[in-house]
């Protein structure tokens, strides 16, 4: 096809305009982790010059990374397993089945989509304080608090996605196990899955991001042993003497494991991302 | 004998007679029937236990009287009705004031927000539709603010902001724009209205750039092809084949990109810690402060609430508009 030259001006402004606005911070993100702490205190430099790696290794001893670390990792995994494995249930069954219920269950899950996690958080907090008060269970600053609540904004989400992915799967392949003889549970484990595999992906990916980044509940219903990175980070920066390089090494550090999945898996997560929502 | 024998079988029969349930007999539940409730009875379990009965809680704590004395004691709290409304409500009272001022900035917010990082993201997406060398390297770059952890970004851009040691001073005094020996503030005052927008919209422009891009993979190539034989310019193939090819996908993530910015917490929280300047003050925000600072949990309900009601006015207003707007089409 043909290009005007207005277009191609156009594509050249837009490109390179974005791509300084997406790239800066993360170029000053990469680039005062590598100064001593001199560096970041003074005037901005665009070069590290007195190259050193020192924030990285003195990060862990400032705050304790490594326990926020640990952490997040447990929450966010357990959170996206749990809404992944019981979305993939609920969405066949949405998908494959008209049943008493259906809409008002579909209606249900997406309008929770648009609630304020604060309407949530309040009542949470309570029930939470209630429960340890009556039966002595303790879910503030336990890892099962906060998994249940960062259910509040994965599972809906996984619903959705899984549901729209899996109406784009053709109803002749679980036509075709049948005649072999499968079950429905059957069908769903070696037919559809297999093929719903960059979908559930995807959709694994969004929930661990979302989770990973999660502040509103974390900074609340997590005490000091139980921290998130999220929360820890947040914190320490709100301090009035910042260690600016050892906290954009903190930020480096914490970017990398996401970035790099999210980068492998891209096409699966577009591929999923357009089918769930995309219709 | 035979007849007594019977009679049990027959019972139903005599029941089912009566007019309305004549077929009952005859209308077995096909088999299976209950598999997909069993399916989706995790999902259920899970919602009324993280939605739903939060959600009543929620609604219950906005009636009453939840300050710190009852915190740990919440059926002590005495009922106040729609006091806690009231309060909100009043719009010529300290709190009120609080929540009107604040709910103003959160609209003006939410436009520049929602409607620059459409207007990115569609810019990009359009950009990068034709294939041409080095497409895959921009897509690839547009999406890492998506996958950096919100606050990792939000926290970089917290110390670009910085007065004396940022970047963005430093960039703005070699423009000339401002005078580098007195550089303004970008976290307190008004400012700090700018720099939360412009956080903000980093961060969430991939995700409208992914969703567009994705929408324009489903358009017909031949219609740009038959759009360039008869002589239309790029922009005029944009209005007439894009625009609309994209429809679907703007009325869903319109929507979505305005739920999430209008109850962004995320960006104000980290940008500005605890001592958030007033043109900051975003709804969730100032909810989240107001509850956990005065311990007043009931008038913090009464305002989510208040929050939520909003929330699902615009949202059916926007879904009948484009219902029928669909339906003229």
């Amino acid at each position: 096809m043909r290009e005007t030259t207005g277009f191609k001006t156009f594509r050249i402004v837009t490109l390179a305009a974005l791509a300084v606005f997406v790239l800066l911070p993360l170029y000053v993100m990469i680039t005062s982790a590598l100064k001593p702490l001199g560096d970041v205190q003074g005037k901005f430099t665009w070069w590290p010059t007195n190259f050193t790696i020192q924030p990285f290794i003195d990060i862990w001893s400032t705050i304790p990374l490594a326990s926020y670390f640990v952490n997040s990792v447990i929450v966010s995994t357990s959170a996206s397993v749990i809404s992944v494995i019981i979305a993939i249930f609920a969405s066949y069954a949405v998908s494959r089945y008209k049943f008493r219920g259906r809409n008002a269950f579909t209606t249900t899950i997406l309008s929770t989509q648009m609630f304020p996690g604060v309407l949530f958080l309040l009542p949470l907090y309570l029930i939470f304080i209630n429960i340890s008060q009556t039966l002595g269970i303790q879910l503030i600053g336990s890892y099962l608090g906060l998994i249940i609540t960062y259910l509040t904004f994965t599972l809906p989400f996984a619903i959705w996605m899984l549901t729209g992915y899996f109406d784009n799967i053709p109803r002749e392949l679980d036509e075709a196990a049948k005649v072999d003889g499968a079950s429905a549970i059957g069908t769903l484990i070696r037919v559809i899955l297999p093929v719903a595999r960059p979908g559930i992906v995807a959709v694994l990916v969004y929930s661990f991001i979302t989770a990973w980044g999660e502040v509103l509940f974390a900074s609340v219903l997590t005490t000091q042993s139980s921290r998130t990175l999220a929360v820890g980070l947040g914190e320490y920066s709100t301090q009035v003497n910042v260690y600016w390089n050892q906290i954009m090494a903190a930020s480096v550090v914490v970017s990398i494991p996401v970035v790099i999945g999210f980068l492998l898996l891209q096409r699966n997560f577009v591929a999923g991302l357009s089918a769930g929502a995309v219709k | 004998m035979v007849l007594t024998t019977e009679k049990p079988e027959v019972a139903p029969v005599g029941v089912a007679s009566a007019p309305g349930a004549v077929k009952l007999p005859k209308k077995k539940r096909p088999k299976g029937w209950w598999l997909p409730f069993a399916l989706i009875a995790p999902a259920i379990v899970f919602e009324l236990l993280i939605h739903v009965i939060p959600m009543i809680v929620g609604i219950w704590m906005s009636f009453i009287k939840l300050t710190q004395f009852y915190i740990a004691n919440w059926s002590a709290a005495p009922f106040v009705g729609f006091g806690n409304y009231q309060i909100a409500l009043n719009f010529n009272g300290a709190q009120g004031q609080a929540l009107l001022s604040s709910f103003l900035v959160t609209c003006g917010f939410t436009i520049l927000v929602v409607g620059l990082a459409w207007g990115f993201g569609m810019a990009a997406a359009v950009a990068l539709q034709k294939a041409f060398r080095g497409r895959a390297i921009f897509r690839t770059m547009f999406l890492i603010p998506y996958a950096v952890p919100m606050y990792a970004g939000i926290i970089t851009w917290k110390f670009m902001f910085q007065q004396n040691t940022g970047v963005i001073n430093q960039i703005l005094g070699a423009l000339h724009l401002i005078d580098p020996n007195n550089p303004p503030f970008w976290l307190i005052g008004n400012n700090a209205f700018v720099a939360m927008v412009v956080v903000a919209i980093w961060k969430l422009w991939p995700f409208a750039f992914l969703m567009l891009m994705a929408g324009l993979q489903t358009i017909n190539e031949d219609l740009y092809e038959a759009a360039s034989l008869d002589g239309a310019k790029p922009f005029r193939q944009w209005r007439n084949i894009t625009l609309p090819g994209l429809g679907a996908v703007n009325n869903v993530l319109l929507l979505v990109l305005f739920l999430w910015t209008f109850n962004d917490f995320n960006t104000p929280f980290i940008l500005f810690g605890g001592g958030e300047p007033p043109a900051g003050d975003l709804i969730s925000f100032h909810i989240y402060n107001t509850s956990f600072i005065t311990l007043n949990f009931g008038f913090g309900a009464a305002m989510s609430v208040l929050l939520l009601l909003f929330l699902m006015l615009v949202s059916a207003i926007y879904l009948v508009f484009i219902n029928r707007r669909s339906r003229r089409a």
